[in-house]
C-alpha cells in the first residue's frame, strides 16, 4: 500500500495530491507541466514536499509533522526513467548487481541472472548498454530495479523511446509482469495506449488530481477535455 | 561571387599560416639550433639533475592537492546550483586570470613569515617562504583552475538521472560518485588532471618571489632554465628542450584523452 499526500509549490506549480495505491496498478496522466515528474520526484526523495506525508506498506517515508525524510536510497523503492539510465561504463550484470552491494558475490550473481532470466534478458548478461535496443534497456532497467525486492515501482514514460513494434510487444509484457508481481505501480504516461496496463487510471491537471477510476469510468463521465480526449483515444 | 569566397579564403589560408609559423617558430628554434653535442652537453649541467627531481617531485605533489580538494569543490559546485556555488566556482577561476608574480607576492602576504596565516603558523614553528612546500603551494595555487573548472564541467555533464536511479539501488552519495560520478566523469578529469599539471611544471613568477631560486630546494625546472641563461644559452636550451619533451607528450596523452571526454551517457542524455 502506497498512501500519498503531499504539497509542494515550485515556480508556477501549485501540487496537492491525493493518491492511494493498494497492490495496484495506477497509471498517472495529464498535460505537461501538470506536476507528474514533480510527483515522482517528491516520491523517490529528490525533492522534498512542502507538507505531507507518504507511506509505504506501513513505513513512512516522509512526514512533515512528525520530521520523517528518508534518504532516497532507504525508500525501497524501484524506479525507471524515461530512457531507463542504464550505467553506461557496467555490462548488463553490472548495472543489475550495483543495487546489490550488500549481498556476498555469488548471491549477486544468482540473484542478477534470476532476474535477467525472468525478464527473457540472460543472453545479454556480457553486453554494455551502448549495445542494447531500446526494448533491451527497458528490460535490464527493469532486472535492476527489481533485484532489490523494492515495495513500490515507478515507471516514467517506460514506452516513450521505443518504436511502435517493440512498444507493442513490450507492453504486453509489462501487463504480464506486474501481474505477477503485485507491486503496487505507478506509471506516469502520457500514451492513452498504455491505459492497459493500469487497474485505475488518475489524471493530474495543473498540479491537482481531477479525476482518477477505470478507463470506462472516465470515457463516461469526463471532467475534462483532457480526460474525454485521453480516454477517448485509448479505445 | 565566387571571387568574393575564394578571396576571403585567401585570407583565412594566409592568416592561419602566420599565426601556426608564428607559434612553431619558437619550438624550432629551440629544437633546430642545438648541435647534438650541444645539447648532451647541457645535460650535464649541474643544475638540471636537482632541478629535475625537484619539479617531478612537486608537481606530483601540488596536482594530488590539486586534484584531491579540486574534486571535492567540483562536486559540491556541480551539484549543488546556488550563490554558494557560483563565488566558489568564481574564486577557483580567479589564479588562471592573477599573473604569476602577483600571486607569488599574494602568497608571500598570506602564507609568509609575516603573512595573514603565516605570522601564525611561523609562531608553531612552521615556516613556508622560501622551502619546497613553498614551490608546492606556488604550482597548486597557479594550477588548480585548470583541473577544477574541467572537473566541474565534467560532473555538469553527467546524466542526473544515472545518479538518481544509483540512489534508488541503495547507493549512498559518497558511493554514487565514487561509483558513478567519478567513472563516468573520467575523460574530463584526465584532460583537467593533464593540463593543470602542465601549467605546475611551467610555474615560474609565483614560484620565484615566494619559494626563490635555492639550487635543490625551490629551483624548478623553468627556474633552472633562467640561472642557465645568465651563464650559458646552451645548457638554458638544452634544459628547454626537455620540458618541451614534456609537453610533447602530454599534448599527445591530451588529444587522445580529450575527445573520449564525451562518452555515451555523459552529455546527450543529459538533455
Amino acid at each position: 500500500m502506497l498512501e500519498i499526500r503531499v504539497a509542494r509549490r515550485i515556480g508556477p506549480l501549485d501540487l496537492r495530491i491525493d493518491l492511494s495505491l493498494d497492490g495496484e496498478t495506477v497509471l498517472l496522466a495529464g498535460p505537461n507541466g501538470a506536476g507528474k515528474t514533480t510527483l515522482l520526484r517528491l516520491l523517490l526523495g529528490v525533492l522534498a514536499p512542502d507538507e505531507g506525508r507518504i507511506a509505504l506498506g506501513g513505513r513512512v517515508l516522509f512526514d512533515r509533522e512528525q520530521e520523517i525524510d528518508l534518504a532516497v536510497e532507504d525508500r525501497e523503492l524501484g524506479y525507471l526513467p524515461q530512457d531507463y539510465a542504464l550505467f553506461p561504463h557496467l555490462d548488463v550484470i553490472g548495472n543489475v548487481t550495483f543495487g546489490l552491494a550488500r549481498l556476498a558475490r555469488s548471491e549477486r550473481l544468482r540473484r542478477a541472472s534470476d532476474w535477467l532470466a525472468r525478464l527473457g534478458a540472460s543472453h545479454l548478461a556480457r553486453r554494455f548498454p551502448s549495445a542494447l535496443s531500446g526494448g533491451e534497456r527497458q528490460r535490464v532497467g527493469l532486472a535492476r530495479a527489481l533485484a532489490r525486492n523494492p515495495r513500490a515501482l515507478l515507471l516514467d514514460e517506460p514506452f516513450a523511446s521505443l518504436d511502435q513494434v517493440a512498444r507493442r510487444e513490450l507492453r504486453v509484457s509489462m501487463r504480464g509482469w506486474l501481474r505477477d508481481w503485485q507491486l503496487p505501480a505507478l506509471i506516469v504516461s502520457h500514451d492513452p495506449a498504455d491505459a492497459v496496463l493500469a487497474d485505475r487510471i488518475a489524471i493530474v491537471e495543473r498540479g491537482r488530481l481531477i479525476q482518477q477510476g477505470t478507463l470506462d469510468e472516465l470515457q463516461k463521465a469526463a471532467a475534462s477535455s483532457f480526460v474525454s480526449g485521453f480516454a477517448g483515444e485509448s479505445v | 561571387m565566387k571571387a568574393g569566397v575564394s578571396a576571403w579564403d585567401g585570407v583565412q589560408l594566409a592568416g592561419s599560416a602566420l599565426m601556426g609559423a608564428f607559434l612553431i617558430l619558437p619550438v624550432l628554434g629551440l629544437v633546430a639550433t642545438l648541435s647534438w653535442e650541444d645539447f648532451l652537453g647541457g645535460l650535464r649541467n649541474p643544475l638540471l639533475g636537482p632541478a629535475l627531481r625537484l619539479s617531478l617531485f612537486t608537481t606530483s605533489s601540488s596536482l594530488a592537492l590539486v586534484v584531491v580538494f579540486g574534486l571535492l569543490l567540483a562536486w559540491r559546485v556541480a551539484r549543488n546550483p546556488g550563490r554558494a556555488s557560483r563565488v566558489l566556482e568564481a574564486i577557483a577561476q580567479l589564479p588562471a586570470v592573477i599573473p604569476p608574480a602577483v600571486a607569488g607576492v599574494g602568497l608571500l602576504l598570506a602564507f609568509g613569515r609575516r603573512g595573514l596565516l603565516g605570522a601564525w603558523l611561523d609562531r608553531h614553528g612552521i615556516g613556508l617562504a622560501f622551502s619546497t612546500p613553498a614551490v608546492i603551494l606556488a604550482e597548486a595555487f597557479v594550477s588548480a583552475p585548470f583541473f577544477v573548472q574541467s572537473a566541474i564541467a565534467a560532473f555538469r555533464r553527467l546524466d542526473e538521472n544515472l545518479l538518481v536511479v544509483a540512489r534508488t539501488l541503495g547507493a549512498s552519495p559518497f558511493r554514487t560518485f565514487l561509483r558513478v560520478g567519478l567513472p563516468l566523469a573520467a575523460p574530463g578529469l584526465v584532460a583537467g588532471a593533464a593540463m593543470s599539471w602542465a601549467r605546475a611544471v611551467g610555474e615560474f613568477g609565483a614560484t620565484l618571489l615566494f619559494a626563490g631560486n635555492l639550487t635543490g630546494r625551490t629551483q624548478t625546472m623553468p627556474l633552472a632554465v633562467y640561472t642557465a641563461m645568465e651563464s650559458d644559452l646552451r645548457a638554458a636550451q638544452a634544459l628547454s628542450l626537455i620540458l618541451v619533451a614534456v609537453a610533447f607528450a602530454l599534448l599527445f596523452v591530451l588529444r587522445r584523452v580529450a575527445p573520449a571526454a564525451m562518452l555515451p551517457g555523459t552529455e546527450a542524455r543529459g538533455a
